[in-house]
């Protein structure tokens, strides 16, 4: 289980390394971005705030995609409540650790001593590495001359994309997602930078409450 | 302006993992938001794949980036690790630019 976790923090590390980079060549400065790794801690959020930002959106609609992105980890608690520690400083500190990659570990093990056990490690490999390659992706790009001649404006959408797929493989994701990106772009020369997420986002709100009532 | 905007959203991305710990489960096990809540990253994911691509500032565009993004989609549908992903679509748009 503890080499499990360590191949999993190695992957996320490899991943921050993307993360440091891209953070850093949309104008973010080096202690900006590895205070994000350290205190926000989840991967698709630091994406979108850094992407709205390095697109020229304010860092307030980048905060708000950010936050409608980390709502999922909400679920994720629910999932862990029962496995978890329950009160005071150890439930705070295990707050911080609720992620795709822990709760993916600590779930479907045979006894709860062994979610646990999945849960610290995981998430202490996981949050050790993922620190240490945003470091290193930032330091970097801090040396480059000037990113967009690497193609690092490439570089988000194409992150955006690899978080997005593992979450595509039935038919209603599938054109959730087309429709998201059409309505979109149709939205994007009438507002302002990153509004068009937030639309995006109350527009699949609705839909969800609705299909679920039918 | 920019360390408020970051540490604003990373205190709203802790208090929302705190809440999932510590909500009465009846909350968050609503059928509501059992539907909606995972379906918010897809819509939210895709639109940002698709804003980042296709626009610079409030207009649409089609440059390298598209390109890039086709290799992204070849690299994701082979299975490639996230950092071969990224890189492979900066490498795409570096090179297009170059030539």
């Amino acid at each position: 289980m503890i080499r499990d976790a360590l191949g999993i923090g190695i992957a996320t590390g490899a991943y921050a390394l993307s993360f440091g980079a891209i953070s850093t060549a949309a104008g973010l400065s080096l202690l900006q971005t590895c205070a994000l790794s350290v205190l926000m801690f989840t991967g698709a959020s630091q994406f979108a705030l850094v992407g709205v930002v390095g697109a020229g959106g304010s860092v307030w609609a980048g905060a708000a995609t950010a936050a409608l992105l980390g709502s999922r980890n909400a679920l994720y608690g629910v999932r862990l409540s029962s496995l978890l520690e329950r009160g005071g400083w150890r439930r705070a500190a295990a707050a911080h650790f609720v992620i795709d990659e822990t709760t993916a570990m600590a779930i479907a093990r045979d006894s709860v001593a062994e979610s646990r056990l999945a849960f610290w490690a995981t998430g202490l490999a996981v949050f050790t590495l993922w620190n240490l390659g945003t470091l290193i992706g930032a330091l970097a790009t801090h040396a480059l001359p000037d990113p967009k001649v690497l193609g690092f404006d490439a570089a988000p959408p194409a992150a955006f994309l690899a978080l997005l797929a593992p979450r595509l493989r039935a038919r209603e994701p599938m054109a959730i997602a087309l429709g998201a990106g059409v309505v979109a772009l149709v939205c994007l020369p009438f507002v302002p930078a990153g509004v068009p997420l937030l639309i995006v986002a109350v527009l699949v709100a609705i839909f969800g409450v609705l299909r679920s009532r039918g | 302006m920019m360390w408020a905007g970051v540490l604003v959203a990373c205190a709203s991305c802790y208090a929302l993992k705190l809440a999932g710990l510590s909500l009465p489960a009846s909350v968050l096990q609503d059928a509501r938001v059992q539907r909606t809540v995972p379906l918010v990253p897809v819509a939210l994911l895709a639109a940002l794949v698709a804003t980042q691509t296709f626009s610079t500032g409030h207009h649409l565009v089609l440059d390298v980036r598209a390109a890039a993004l086709a290799v992204a989609i070849v690299a994701v549908l082979l299975r490639a690790p996230f950092l071969v992903v990224v890189a492979s679509a900066a490498a795409t748009a570096a090179l297009l630019r170059l030539l």
